[in-house]
């Protein structure tokens, strides 16, 4: 008997993070054959006494532990909160203060990804006899010309999740299955309704989850304590005002600057340079903002690496623009890339991943930028 | 593929005794509080469980209330017998418990705290789980006139340990201060909780473990008055208010009645099953052992602690292979937690979070045992893979 075009019945962890995405893509799974363990993740000390009725909408609170055993109860798969607040607190949030007390601007969701769900607790899954992980993220796992995984950006492009995904590698990749990559997420919310998952109108969350009231700057003001100094004009050195802490600044920013001398004609000012050291924040016209050679490091690649002279599309924020541009070097640890134009807004600690069409070919942290011209 | 349930600690099969009282109820009309011949019918039978309880229980029917289980009476008992103590006294500041008691207990004790009225002290436990008593004497003859009241459990939860209440009681009566004893899990087990208790005593168990539906159980408050802490009707003159539930009272005198009838019997087979499980953990599982197995323990129950794994990633693996049993007492939002008990006796707090209960009940059978016995060796292997994985580099 010819069967080797039957799937392989998986054993599979659904991570649940109480989100109707991550209760459909577990409902995918099991309607796939696999056997599926619902799994949703305890990452904060303090979600476990965080208050019920609180009206954050950051994830991994009682009420969204509640909302994915409820899914779970509905697909019918076991269900368990695994806890990795220890893990959490070491990779992630340590991480994310140490990155904007050096003058950088962490993705913590991406850390999360590489450090997390995608190594931790893949790796507790596999240890438990468990075959990969089953996320909610919207992306697509192609099989490649040598039946190699390659991960590829999703077809909804307002859901497309494939940046955030950009730090695994290739083991990673191999472990891992997104269902939700093919379908648009309206349809999403009309399936998880038509399998009665009670999560179906539940909104998404956009904060990042240990902040949920969004204020990042009081997050770091409370870790880091406060550091006061110079807003300085770029150009002519002046003082236009103080600040409270120069990790708080990110290369771009406009909003609350804080500036008290407005320029001559009424143009705003943006954020172009944070110096940590000297405790000072110098800011500019938005000209200064662009650049078009970047540098990485902490390379991770999807697949097979790259060779200088690679043509390829850039993406250095979630659902930012895709630029075109060029690999320049190639070196274990560090990659140089020349984008076709300048682009603004490039700030040290943002993660740049590389795609080939839809295919996502690795990524890096950003660790310099620099202006051909 | 069927359920090898070894874990009647948490909860119990409902007995046909108490079934049969709980539907019978269910088919009447009427709130025993009511003055109609309706009420009446429903006071009857409330007043009726209340008696045939207490006689079971070896107390007097009037100092019994119902209530909603173990953890509402360990509140009642503990918040309820504070305020009284310090309203008579503001310099009885001490609420005496020990180290290994349940949350509904050391929580009690340690929001009145929080609020400012008491001050916790812990009575330590020797390395067997078994109360202090000699610690225990010490503090009662220099601190009496101080100490609000004690709490000491007549079985722990997660051991099945039996503490010295009957002894603990005697100390604090010499000294006139209240005593309470957390039942929950030794009322099916222990000598008649009226053997022991008097004047200034109090006790509280639960339905759901001796065979009864979850959502009722019973205080006992022997001349140890409380402040009210449910106010509404006045159903429990003094005491507790809320609408008598008289099926629920029904079925927990049947099925008190039930598992004191049997106590014997049951008791000696299921320290049979007992024996027979820790043979068999200790004979297939290296590095494990049996907590406070050197001491005498109510019949079903077994803590075991296992080297080099999470209880968490064990409990997974035994429940995809159909057996059921618990990480020390359950836990928090499922996550494991080292026990406070283990951790009371002098247990290394690694081994303390690869710990599990498991725990025998009246419809337990060899069959249950040798499932588990039969699950558990590949289990704890790969549990141990997991926390090598995990933890390999860290320890």
């Amino acid at each position: 008997m010819e069967s080797s075009k039957t799937p392989k019945r998986k054993r599979v962890v659904a991570a649940m993070s109480g989100g109707v995405d991550s209760a459909v893509a577990a409902a995918r799974a099991v309607d796939a054959g696999h056997e599926v363990v619902g799994v949703h993740l305890a990452l904060s000390e303090n979600s476990r006494h965080a208050d019920p009725n609180a009206k954050s909408r950051g994830c991994c609170t009682l009420s969204d532990e509640r909302d994915a055993r409820r899914s779970a109860d509905i697909l019918g798969i076991p269900f368990y909160t695994w806890d990795m607040a220890a893990e959490f607190a070491d990779d992630v949030l340590d991480d994310f203060v140490a990155e904007y007390a050096s003058g950088r601007t962490p993705n913590p969701c991406m850390r999360c990804n590489e450090k997390i769900k995608f190594a931790a607790v893949l790796d507790r899954a596999k240890a438990l006899g468990f075959d990969g992980v089953v996320t909610g993220h919207y992306a697509r796992i192609e099989r490649g010309t040598n039946g190699e995984r390659e991960l590829h950006r999703a077809v909804d492009p307002l859901k497309d999740q494939s940046y955030v995904l950009g730090v695994l590698t290739e083991d990673q990749i191999e472990g891992s299955e997104f269902p939700l990559g093919d379908t648009p997420k309206t349809q999403v919310r009309e399936e998880a309704a038509e399998r009665g998952l009670l999560v179906a109108r539940k909104p998404d969350s956009y904060d990042i989850c240990f902040i949920p009231d969004g204020d990042t700057a009081g997050f770091l003001r409370k870790h880091l304590g406060e550091e006061p100094g110079q807003i300085l004009d770029a150009e002519t050195g002046e003082s236009l005002g103080e600040h409270d802490g120069a990790y708080a600044y990110t290369i771009g920013q406009r909003k609350g600057l804080g500036i008290t001398v407005p320029t001559d004609d009424g143009s705003p000012r943006y954020v172009v340079d944070v110096d940590i050291e000297a405790r000072t924040v110098m800011v500019g016209a938005p000209s200064l903002l662009f650049v078009d050679e970047i540098t990485l490091e902490n390379i991770k690649w999807a697949g097979s690496p790259v060779r200088p002279g690679f043509i390829c599309g850039i993406q250095i924020r979630a659902h930012g623009d895709e630029y075109p541009a060029t690999v320049t070097a190639v070196e274990p640890d560090s990659l140089s890339i020349r984008v076709d134009e300048q682009i603004r807004a490039v700030a040290k600690g943002q993660t740049l991943v590389m795609y080939d069409g839809t295919r996502v070919v690795g990524s890096g942290t950003i660790s310099a930028t620099g202006r051909s011209a | 593929m069927m359920l090898a349930y070894l874990d009647h600690a948490a909860t119990t099969a409902v007995r046909p005794e108490a079934q049969a009282a709980m539907v019978a109820d269910l088919e009447r009309l009427g709130n025993p509080s009511s003055l109609h011949a309706a009420g009446r019918d429903a006071r009857r039978v409330v007043e009726e469980a209340r008696e045939s309880l207490a006689v079971n229980l070896g107390v007097r029917a009037n100092d019994l209330i119902f209530t909603s289980g173990g953890t509402e009476g360990d509140n009642l008992a503990i918040k309820g017998m504070h305020a009284k103590r310090i309203a008579e006294n503001p310099d009885r500041k001490y609420i005496v418990i020990s180290e290994i008691e349940h949350h509904a207990v050391l929580d009690s004790a340690r929001a009145l705290a929080k609020a400012g009225t008491a001050e916790v002290v812990l009575v330590p436990v020797t390395a067997d789980g078994v109360v202090d008593l000699d610690w225990f004497v010490t503090w009662m003859a220099a601190n009496a006139e101080e100490t609000s009241l004690v709490s000491i459990m007549s079985v722990n939860n997660e051991t099945g340990v039996i503490q010295p209440v009957a002894e603990a009681h005697k100390i604090a009566a010499e000294h006139d201060v209240p005593f309470h004893t957390d039942g929950v899990q030794g009322a099916a087990w222990l000598e008649v909780p009226g053997s022991w208790m008097t004047d200034g005593s109090a006790i509280a168990i639960s339905g759901h473990k001796i065979g009864a539906p979850v959502g009722v159980g019973a205080l006992v408050l022997n001349q140890f008055p409380v402040a009210i802490q449910a106010h509404g009707g006045g159903q429990e003159p003094e005491r507790r208010s809320g609408t008598l539930a008289a099926g629920l009272a029904a079925s927990l005198a049947a099925a008190s009645v039930a598992a004191r009838g049997e106590r014997e019997e049951l008791g000696g087979r299921l320290r049979g099953l007992r024996a027979e499980l820790e043979r068999g953990i200790l004979d297939t599982v290296p590095d494990s052992q049996i907590n406070g197995s050197e001491v005498d323990r109510i019949p079903g129950t077994s803590s075991v602690s296992i080297a080099g794994l999470e209880s968490d990633a064990l409990l997974l693996l035994l429940d995809a292979a159909g057996v059921a049993c618990s990480a020390g007492s359950a836990c928090q939002s499922g996550i494991p937690q080292p026990s406070h008990v283990l951790l009371a006796q002098g247990i290394d707090p690694a081994l303390a979070r690869g710990s599990i209960r498991f725990s025998l009940g009246w419809t337990s059978t060899e069959d249950d045992v040798a499932r588990g016995l039969e699950a558990l060796p590949a289990a704890v292997e790969r549990a141990r893979a997991a926390y090598a994985s995990r933890h390999g580099s860290r320890v």
